[in-house]
């Protein structure tokens, strides 16, 4: 079993998976699941529900990383929570950017004020924007970290709060795909969204792994031009 | 092509240019860290030649 986790484990290995499941994830949107009664712009649901998805994980995953900080001084965390935010926020521009244009077709705008789900997923991507405003705004150093990771924690509050909004909401204009009874989908798209949901989360990892080990080289050279010099 | 194939195409294509550019700007990271490590070991030989006995003037 670790063998057969080891690709997991590496950004090598996760990028090649993550490239292999993008490709059949693809394949499987345009050529396996049926286009169904909403029509084709359906298609963008297989990628934008498993990116926001993402999104969510990424920024969990940072505020969990802010805590391992704040708890347990482990070294390194702050950088790993870091990174995670990084990858939330991008991960949550392009849950944004591929809503809109879904929207665009579903309903004519590319937003809704009125919409909470819209509303309270653009508020955690700005809460999190926030968040590089503050930490660079604050030398770097263990005060740095501190803060970024009570704030990192903080933001993790709205995460429950967004992702229940859309059952909350009065008016379901935005699609409940997942309900109590289970996927409100046939099983072939329920396949393709599983296989899409597993590409993106590889995809982050890759990217997570591969900006981290950018950043720690970044800290070893740093640390060694002030011994050498 | 269709307005909903347009903006179906545009959503997907938004998708890979943003995960591509993300990954030149990785990758231009990285050369900019591999440069790094040059000028050091070029600065730390240097140094050494330097500090070899008899190599001053």
């Amino acid at each position: 079993m670790k063998k057969l986790l080891a690709p997991l484990d590496n950004a090598v290995g996760l990028a090649v998976l993550a490239t292999v499941l993008i490709a059949v994830g693809t394949a499987m949107t345009f050529f396996y699941a049926p286009v169904d009664v909403d029509g084709l712009n359906q298609k963008i649901f297989y990628f934008h529900v498993p990116i926001a998805l993402t999104a969510y994980a990424t920024f969990g995953w940072g505020a969990w990383k802010a805590l391992v900080h704040l708890w347990k001084k482990k070294p390194g965390a702050d950088l790993e929570s870091y990174v995670a935010i990084h990858q939330g926020t991008i991960f949550g521009a392009l849950t944004l950017i591929t809503g809109s244009i879904w929207a665009k077709l579903r309903w004519g705008h590319w937003w809704l004020w009125g919409e909470k789900e819209l509303v309270l997923f653009l508020i955690i991507f700005l809460f999190y924007c926030t968040y590089f405003m503050l930490r660079y705004s604050i030398e770097a150093g263990p005060r740095r970290a501190n803060i970024s990771a009570v704030y990192a924690l903080f933001g993790v509050i709205l995460i429950p709060i967004s992702f229940l909004a859309i059952r909350l909401a009065t008016n379901y204009i935005h699609p409940v795909a997942f309900t109590k009874q289970g996927p409100q989908m046939a099983g072939s798209q329920f396949a393709t969204f599983l296989v899409c949901l597993a590409a993106m989360w590889t995809l982050a990892g890759a990217l997570y792994r591969l900006e981290l080990l950018g950043k720690r080289l970044d800290l070893k050279i740093r640390e060694l031009r002030e011994l050498v010099l | 092509m269709t307005s909903t194939e347009k903006y179906v195409a545009a959503a997907y294509l938004v998708v890979f240019v943003m995960i591509l550019v993300y990954v030149v700007i990785i990758a231009a990271k990285l050369a900019r860290l591999d440069r790094e490590i040059g000028d050091l070991a070029d600065e730390v030989r240097a140094t050494r030649q330097d500090e070899e006995p008899g190599s001053a003037g």
